[in-house]
């Protein structure tokens, strides 16, 4: 490695990383001031247990995550189908754009759209319309992976089985299906952490009740720092971590290859 | 004296007039070919020509535009490709990754109601045909390039199709394996009595392994026989060209002569010939197509065609001359070593070409 | 001569199997994404009114072409001659640009030598950079601007180090200024942007360096007439990806910025939280797609080139 090379990777790393660096250190403060360092203690964690209001927060913002990363998982995987194996049809560049728009509309946008058209119907605010609301944006993210995926598939396994006397249901079992798990799986993560991560769309379409973490982690950010956030942050970075980690594996598996 | 001629079999695959166009790129022509029940046919001809795409029709996953496909004498050009009695060899093998070997090879035998244990003994015979034993319980990409080609003809052939379809089989091995495989298939097609269809670039493989040779150019079927009559006698420039060497020479028909020869005017002189074909009279323009090793070297002065040795190559078991004759016609003759004329560059020689060596076609 | 053969049974099945696969999506993204904005556009016409529909006018759909007409004349557009006129918000839309004009410049010049370093790391340890790439994008947007919120405040990290060192004496101001925001869009989106522009640069042939060096050129001149011409597809696609949620970016401006800074998601995000003026942010939601549609369109022109070049 070059001088440069090793200046640009760690300069670069180091700016990423700082930030949240910083953030976990100090979630471990004894002090209540997130800015002098006043020994190690874990009672950031323990405050963290005890804040009900936090806690549910949480759990509407999983229960609504897992919920539409699953619409969106199967929206996105059948779109992604729609485009890449069953290739031409009429309209099928509106289509595209159709998929792909959700992911670059501005979130305020999203938000705001969704939530007139939910008091135009008089449909309740609450959970199913933040589920709603991510399903429609996650699907392009999942269309996008599972797309790339389902490009990057030799055509020719799929031939080899109806050569191979199986039908469309059995290739689509046995060939296909199988072969995209691990991007459908990569993709469902996705979806999954894009909606545990969102604060403006779900500020627009909640209703009372249904305050998603992001939600009320903005509403005490907003009133300054606090270690008890730096905490709630620092496990929500070892989870979606995790995640990242099962999804690169999911992706790197050898089957991938071929 | 005739034998009488038997009755011609009925064809196992009949390919009537099909053809098929992708946007404006016609990939198959009106091509028409009967195929023999245990016949090893090869499709050959340059990228592009569309082989493969006459070897999807026939395995389904194309569709003709025009034309009919029949397999025993059942129109199969409406049936998708697991309705077909007819199984492929992908020329990337197409092996399941997600599989074992063994139930890779078992794919197609499910669903055929056999039992579980009928399937296992399959593909314990399978894989013992192609020495793939104690193989079963590995992943693909576990194999070499070899061990992938041999699963996926035991794969291929699990079904016991009416016909079997190689695409392009043993391009991706390397050159030693390739020569070896090339027996072996052979010796597994007479021992299995199964059509074998194969598709390849490669003149010399297609002469090592079929009984008979399809070439395509184009989309059209230009030329079908043996490989010998291919090589003899090519009825085109492109499949004289195609099968080995070839001196191409430029020149007019002349007058037909009482024993039914042709004479060719050349630039150095007149050539006798062969019988022309039909299509050709006398001063048209027309090529003659002569292999080297029947161009003899005569040394010394006299009658016949002159000309100056320029380069002598070594070959090994031949050597390879090229004369300029007075015109400045280069032609190449290429001698067994073992009965070498021994002529080095410079020397002058006199050309001997047997009349029925000298092959009249259209320009 | 070609022959006339009706269509195999066989191909009809896969086209209604195709329609089948098509439907469900389709479904649901006319309805929740093509609905809403045709809803949005229409009330952003219509006359400012806090927080409850029916927003005037309202369409007759049984009235037919008289219907439309009279719908069409009542059709307001206030909100957009008031979206001109203030001063607010013409603000807003400038600066948003110009904000995020200038993040995506300064980000191109951060995360141009970051991807080319990565590419020319030793081909072992760049999967573990792609992930540590990938990591914090995936991690929680509000999280990691928070985190500056420590280092950038007065008593924060950043004003300590500096007061330890003796650069300064006063703490400086940092926090809620335009530069906390470009720091924040910077920090936010290099994901963004070195991720794209990796993916090219690492697929460049090294022997075209290679050759280019052996013909005498500087690694200065390497990069400017080898390296940086080949890897503009993923610059393109990356200051892209970066500059078109930059423009609607709410988080940043509202955690970061002071009240002063106005960008348009901060601005639809007021209107309608605070003010409750649902038919003016509606207005700001379509002038904030009208600036977008252009950038948009030409991304997915780079993507689609992209994705053939890789052909």
């Amino acid at each position: 490695m070059t001088a440069f090379t090793r200046t640009a990777l760690v300069l670069g790393l180091a700016f990423l990383y700082a930030p949240i660096l910083v953030l976990v250190v100090f979630s471990f403060n004894a002090s209540s001031l997130v800015t002098v360092w006043g020994g190690f203690s874990t009672r950031w964690y323990g405050v963290l247990l005890d804040d009900a209001p936090l806690i549910a927060a949480a759990w509407v913002s999983l229960r609504v995550a897992l919920m539409a990363a699953l619409v969106a998982t199967i929206l996105g995987t059948l779109a992604a189908l729609a485009l890449e194996r069953h290739g031409r049809f009429r309209g099928r560049g509106p289509f595209t754009a159709l998929v792909y728009a959700p992911m670059v509309m501005p979130e305020v946008i999203t938000g705001l759209s969704l939530l007139l058209l939910f008091v135009g119907i008089g449909l309740d605010r609450g959970l199913a319309t933040i589920v709603i609301a991510h399903a429609t944006f996650g699907t392009g993210f999942v269309a996008v992976v599972v797309g790339a995926r389902l490009k990057g598939l030799d055509r020719s396994l799929e031939e080899a089985a109806a050569d191979l006397g199986a039908g469309p249901a059995r290739v689509f079992r046995t060939v296909t299906l199988p072969l995209l798990a691990p991007a459908v799986a990569a993709g469902f993560l996705l979806a999954f952490t894009l909606s545990l991560d969102d604060l403006v769309i779900a500020s627009f379409v909640s209703g009372p009740g249904a305050t998603t973490l992001p939600m009320r982690l903005y509403s005490q950010v907003r009133l300054g720092v606090n270690p008890e956030i730096n905490a709630a942050s620092t496990l929500l970075i070892a989870l979606v971590s995790l995640v990242v980690l099962a999804a690169s594996r999911l992706l790197g598996r050898p089957d991938a290859a071929a | 004296m005739h034998a009488p001629v038997p009755p011609r079999p009925e064809p196992l695959v009949r390919i009537d007039r099909v053809s098929k166009t992708f946007g404006a790129h016609r990939a198959v022509d009106g091509v028409s070919l009967d195929l023999e029940a245990g016949s090893f046919l090869c499709l050959l001809g340059p990228s592009g020509c569309g082989k493969s795409t006459l070897l999807r029709l026939l395995a389904g996953f194309e569709s003709p535009e025009a034309g009919r496909i029949l397999i025993d004498g059942a129109d199969v050009t409406g049936l998708p490709p697991h309705r077909r009695p007819v199984n492929m060899m992908f020329q990337s093998y197409a092996l399941f990754p997600h599989m074992s070997v063994g139930r890779n090879v078992a794919y197609g035998l499910q669903g055929l109601g056999l039992g579980r244990t009928a399937i296992a003994e399959r593909v314990a015979d399978l894989l013992r045909l192609v020495r793939l034993e104690g193989l079963s319980e590995r992943r693909p990409d576990r194999l070499s390039g070899g061990q992938r080609q041999r699963v996926a003809l035991a794969r291929a052939l699990a079904r016991e199709p009416r016909v079997l379809l190689l695409d392009e089989p043993l391009g991706a091995l390397d050159r030693g394996l390739r020569e070896e495989t090339q027996g072996e298939l052979r010796a597994l097609q007479r021992r299995l009595a199964t059509t074998f269809v194969v598709v390849t670039h490669d003149p010399a493989e297609a002469m090592t392994l079929a009984d008979r040779i399809a070439v395509m150019d184009r989309g059209r079927l230009v030329q079908a026989g043996s490989a010998a009559d291919l090589y003899e006698r090519p009825e085109s420039r492109f499949v004289a060209g195609l099968l080995g060497d070839v001196n191409l020479i430029e020149g007019r028909l002349g007058g037909g002569r009482p024993d039914g020869r042709a004479t060719l005017e050349t630039g150095f002189g007149a050539l006798v010939a062969g019988a022309p074909e039909a299509a050709l009279g006398p001063g048209e323009p027309v090529v003659a197509a002569i292999r080297p090793e029947r161009v003899a070297l005569l040394a010394g002065p006299g009658e016949g065609l002159q000309g100056t040795v320029t380069d002598a190559v070594f070959l090994g078991d031949r050597i390879r001359r090229q004369v300029r004759m007075r015109d400045g016609t280069l032609i190449r003759a290429a001698s067994p070593v073992s009965a070498d004329p021994g002529a080095g560059p410079g020397t002058e020689v006199r050309l001997a070409i047997p009349p029925e060596a000298v092959r009249v076609l259209a320009p | 001569m070609t022959e006339a053969r009706p269509k195999p049974a066989a191909a009809r099945g896969p086209r209604l199997l195709a329609a089948l696969v098509r439907l469900p999506p389709l479904l649901w993204l006319g309805a929740f994404f093509l609905v809403p904005f045709a809803i949005t556009l229409k009330i952003s016409l219509s006359e400012p009114a806090t927080a409850m529909p029916p927003y005037l006018p309202v369409l007759d759909w049984q009235g037919g072409l008289e219907g439309w007409t009279s719908f069409l004349e009542a059709l307001h557009f206030g909100n957009y001659e008031m979206l001109a006129s203030d001063a607010l918000y013409r603000d807003a839309a400038l600066s948003s640009l110009l904000l995020a004009l200038s993040a995506t410049g300064l980000l191109a010049c951060i995360g141009t030598p970051l991807a080319y370093a990565m590419a020319r790391a030793p081909a072992r340890l760049q999967p573990l950079l792609v992930a540590l790439l990938v990591v914090p994008f995936w991690t929680s947007f509000l999280i990691r601007v928070y985190a500056w919120i420590a280092i950038l405040k007065p008593e924060g990290l950043l004003n300590a180090a500096l007061l330890r060192i003796g650069l300064i004496r006063e703490p400086l101001e940092l926090l809620n200024t335009q530069a906390a925001v470009m720091i924040g869009l910077v920090y936010a989106y290099l994901p963004f942007m070195v991720l794209p522009l990796y993916a090219v640069t690492s697929r460049i042939d090294p022997s075209l360096r290679e050759a280019a060096s052996d013909l005498g050129a500087s690694p200065t001149r390497i990069f400017w007439t080898v390296t940086l011409p080949l890897s503009l597809p993923g610059l393109v696609a990356g200051m892209l990806l970066c500059f078109i949620p930059m423009v609607g970016e709410f988080i940043i401006p509202d955690l970061l910025g002071g009240s002063d800074t106005l960008m348009l998601g901060r601005v639809l995000w007021s209107e309608f939280f605070s003010n409750r003026d649902w038919p003016l942010a509606s207005a700001v939601a379509i002038l904030l797609l009208v600036i977008l549609v252009g950038p948009v369109v030409l991304f997915r022109e780079a993507e689609t080139r992209r994705g053939e070049a890789a052909r």
